[in-house]
């Protein structure tokens, strides 16, 4: 069996074949949006040369343009909240020392990770509906906060995670050296917890940014997302308008997440 | 200062009770802006939605303050309009039917397409896992809707896939894809698999390959080794990646509104459904709950397994 | 001067509660170089950690000339920490990791700026003031550490078993170090080993502890030619302890029967029984071998082992157990001794230690 190669004790029949078709499965339904965006036919099938036509019309796009802004403007809001309140929940879940009642708060801090999101969705519609009765109120900040509350736990896990990994003796030293905790958190904790801080809010701002089901649910009239424009338009004809802003949209989750993996690798 | 603390020296316990005042104070400042929020938009509305089922629906939507069971009782069962027999709601059952069925479906599927790519990265060489797992961890970050989006490019009539087929003369007629069962599978198997591949990959990392030596030298063939020696040490991973895909399948709703369209709805989209057109907002909360449930002894089942798991391990 | 009075740290509650230190009592006197000596496990460090404030005792008290000290937080003792893995803060340079603790305390920046400087030179490592504190060795990092726990001058210095991470060598040079800089600063070292050889060569007086308690405290030579219990006795240095029989006490000096029926003077530990069988400990450097019928314990010759500076022999008593010998080799001196011989342990007056247990 072992001739010339030697006997490779990691293989199974297959596998290889497989992983390698999924490999390609992943990547060419997104491969052929992206190139189908460029594309200078009104029909996704057919390649009619290329062209930036739909991203200009998509540009153009009143409707599309008002939806990016508000898009942006609640997964900065979003993203901003979520990782200020994960930076304090990860640093009393791990600061201090472990209390009952513990396990509360985890199942609080993880319920929007376990709970379905049309739930969630169900749930802020019923909530927000009582409010916007009682109120009046129709603004922005349904969506800011119900994006806040889904995006903690993505923020909590990396900085939380940063927080575990660091070694305790360094605020120690900081406090032997005559350091509040205030001041051992800002000169020492705080400057080694930025990279989970700045993982933590890219991941929250990615998460809002594609956000669907909530968002669809919570929004009032006239309060697309850029997400919850393109399920609008799915009903009506598809063009490659659409495939245009999926190409831009991708390309800025992918600079968000390779950013986020590079960054959580540099603690190592 | 100095005399003063000297003259009497400090009871222990109340310098430790001082101590936990203190700490529990901080504690509770740090924790409440995200439990306000929480609360306020994740989990106090939940209590609502209970409160809601056992409501009356209003006849536009909402909710009339009336105690009711009606909605309980619809989730599962429905009373005849002309006979008045109560029979079982065979559109709601084979509704979650579909989700349950759809969901265990596309496990399976990304079970056998996951386990040998997280096998295959798992035993790239360190250098390059890496590179493997950032091409796993993009698409998984990428809009779900955009790449549900892709899948319908690719099966619609007049998608890639038809036009292909056509174009080189296989078919005349382009294969009517959308809006079946089918499609909703393939769409949630598509969208779901890095949920499968990455626990599968954490647990197979740490797995140590010497093991698959000694399972050779002791004359294992190469399904016994994959049999009795890597896949019980990797189990937890399979059993995590498996409730991973299982539970975000159960509450789908993009992917089956796209791709399944109004014949072939699951769950998610059939709540939905009573909070729009079918203006029954108890009903839909009920069966919200219900769904809730369903996930929940989901969630239970892992945790019971991965907990004998870890005892055996200790064991 | 450090006061530690009847202190008591359980940790854990009711049925896991683990008693770390046991009415632990000691005063430690200013400006002297006092080491906590034990096996891991025995509440050195802890007790280190109440010093410092990083543990809150159970029970008991601690003052620093008079001050309470368990009053105060880490932060606002007058004591510093040199940390077992140095704890060094990598965000920061090796100037700014000594500056630290003066620039919490609110000094001037002039001020911070010329204390830096002096500890940088009295650690030698002014050339290496802006490095990152990755960027330097193990002894390098060790000596920052020092400098930045001593550059506030505090009135106690406490240095958790700082170079149980250093390699042989180095280790060495350090205790030299670490002994000087003691007598050039004046400031109190509390320092926490489970090397007895760290011990002995750099203290001034050794508390050794065992299973939360302090078994023993004095000089490295009162504890290492007297020791009072037999832990002490085992743990540092190798010992031989023989039965015999307490004959007459009176102070220190006592009188004992041996197992072979000699009798000889020997010392008595504070403490110990007045009469009946009692445990003798004789170092092995301190004995000698003699030709069979002129010894104390006659017995036959078993291993005899050469680690190059000294030869080992063991001898296995007739009366019972085994002794060993030390004996420092010289140039060119064969052993004419083999296994099997008949021969006889001997050692002097008073060479020998009765232990309290």
């Amino acid at each position: 069996m072992a001739r010339g190669k030697g006997f490779d004790v990691t293989r199974q029949p297959g596998f290889t074949t497989v992983a390698l078709l999924c490999f390609v499965m992943l990547y060419l339904p997104i491969v052929l949006l992206v190139v189908f965006s460029f594309n200078d036919s009104t029909s996704v099938a057919e390649w009619g040369g290329f062209s930036l036509r739909w991203y200009q019309s998509a540009l153009e796009n009143e409707r599309v343009q008002e939806a990016t802004i508000r898009s942006v403007i609640i997964a900065t809001a979003a993203s901003i909240l979520a990782t200020g309140a994960a930076v304090g929940a990860a640093l009393a879940t791990t600061r201090t020392r472990p209390w009952r009642g513990q396990t509360v708060v985890f199942a609080i801090v993880n319920q929007p990770l376990m709970v379905p999101e049309i739930v969630t969705a169900v749930a802020l519609l019923i909530f927000f509906a009582m409010i916007k009765v009682a109120t009046g109120y129709t603004g922005l900040w349904y969506l800011i906060i119900a994006h806040t509350a889904f995006c903690i736990p993505f923020a909590f896990l990396p900085i939380r995670a940063r927080l575990q990994g660091m070694d305790l003796t360094l605020e120690q030293a900081a406090a032997d050296l005559y350091a509040t905790p205030w001041q051992a958190f800002r000169r020492v904790t705080l400057p080694q917890l930025w990279p989970g801080i700045l993982a933590g809010a890219m991941l929250a701002f990615v998460i809002s940014l594609d956000d669907v089901v909530i968002t669809e649910f919570v929004k009032s009239a006239g309060q697309d997302t850029l997400p919850t424009y393109m399920l609008g338009q799915l009903r009506r004809v598809v063009t490659p308008e659409i495939n245009a802003i999926s190409t831009a949209l991708l390309a800025v989750s992918v600079l968000l997440v390779m950013a986020f993996f590079f960054l959580s690798r540099s603690r190592k | 200062m100095t005399d003063i603390a000297s003259t009497r020296p400090t009871s222990m316990r109340d310098l430790a009770a001082a101590r936990k005042r203190e700490e529990r104070r901080t504690r509770a400042f740090l924790l409440a802006p995200a439990m306000a929020i929480l609360i306020f938009a994740a989990s106090g509305p939940l209590l609502i939605v209970l409160v809601y089922s056992f409501l009356t629906p209003g006849d536009y939507g909402g909710v009339v303050w009336e105690f009711s069971l009606k909605a309980w009782f619809n989730v599962f069962a429905e009373r005849d309009f002309f006979t008045e027999e109560i029979e079982l709601a065979d559109a709601h059952l084979s509704i979650m039917w579909r989700s349950i069925k759809l969901s265990l479906m596309t496990t399976v599927i990304c079970l056998i397409i996951g386990f040998p790519t997280a096998y295959f990265i798992a035993t790239r060489p360190r250098g390059t896992r890496d590179f493997w797992m950032l091409l796993v961890i993009i698409p998984f970050w990428t809009n779900l809707l955009i790449r549900t989006f892709a899948i319908m490019e690719l099966i619609r009539n007049e998608g890639t896939f038809n036009s292909f087929l056509v174009g080189i003369g296989v078919i005349d007629t382009p294969i009517q894809m959308m809006f079946t069962e089918f499609a909703v599978l393939v769409g949630m198997a598509y969208v779901y698999l890095p949920l499968m591949i990455l626990p599968i990959y954490a647990s197979m990392e740490r797995f140590d390959f010497s093991l698959v030596e000694a399972g050779y030298d002791l004359y294992a063939t190469r399904f016994q080794v994959l049999r009795r020696i890597i896949l019980p040490l990797v189990k937890p991973g399979v059993v995590a990646g498996s409730i991973l895909v299982f539970v975000p399948c159960l509450g789908a709703y993009v992917t089956p509104r796209v791709l399944g369209g109004g014949k072939n709805m699951m769950l998610g989209n059939f709540i939905e459904l009573q909070f729009g057109q079918g203006r029954n907002w108890p009903l839909g909360a009920a069966l919200a709950l219900t769904l809730l449930v369903i996930v929940m002894v989901a969630l239970i089942f892992y945790v019971r397994a991965v907990g004998r798991e870890e005892v055996r391990g200790h064991g | 001067m450090i006061e530690i009075d009847r202190v008591t740290k359980v940790f854990g509650s009711a049925a896991d509660a683990f008693r770390a230190l046991d009415t632990v009592s000691v005063t430690i006197r200013q400006n002297e170089f006092f080491t906590l000596l034990g096996p891991s496990g025995c509440g050195k460090t802890t007790l280190l950690r109440v010093i410092a404030g990083f543990v809150d005792p159970t029970e008991g008290s601690v003052t620093l000339e008079g001050q309470d000290l368990l009053r105060l937080a880490p932060y606002e003792r007058p004591v510093n920490t040199v940390f077992q893995s140095y704890a060094l803060f990598p965000h920061m340079t090796v100037a700014q990791n000594i500056g630290f603790g003066l620039e919490m305390q609110g000094k001037p920046g002039e001020e911070v700026r010329r204390t830096v400087g002096e500890m940088l030179d009295l650690v030698r490592m002014s050339e290496l003031a802006d490095r990152r504190t990755s960027e330097i060795s193990g002894g390098q990092q060790q000596r920052v550490a020092l400098a930045r726990a001593l550059a506030p001058r505090p009135r106690v210095l406490l240095l958790d078993e700082p170079l149980s991470a250093l390699d042989f060598k180095l280790r060495k040079d350090m205790q030299l170090e670490l002994k000087r800089l003691q007598s050039e600063t004046g400031i109190t070292f509390v320092f926490v080993t489970h090397d007895q050889e760290e011990a002995l060569t750099m203290s001034d007086r050794i508390a050794v502890m065992n299973a939360g308690a302090i078994r023993q405290i004095g000089s490295p030579r009162d504890i290492y030619d007297h020791p009072a219990e037999r832990f002490v006795a085992d743990f540092i240095g190798d010992t031989n302890f023989l039965e015999a029989e307490l004959l007459t006490v009176e102070g220190e000096r006592a009188e004992v029967r041996l197992a072979s029926g000699r009798e000889i003077a020997a010392r008595a530990a504070e403490g110990g029984a007045g009469q009946g069988p009692v445990t003798v400990a004789v170092r092995p450097e301190h004995a000698d071998l003699a030709p069979e019928g002129e010894g104390l314990l006659p017995g036959r010759l078993g291993d005899v082992v050469y680690f190059g500076t000294d030869t080992h022999f063991h001898v296995d008593l007739d009366a019972g157990g085994r002794f060993v010998v030390r004996r420092q080799n010289q140039p060119d001196q064969a052993e004419a001794r083999g296994r099997g011989d008949r021969v006889s342990v001997r050692f002097g007056p008073g060479v020998g230690q009765v232990l309290r247990d």
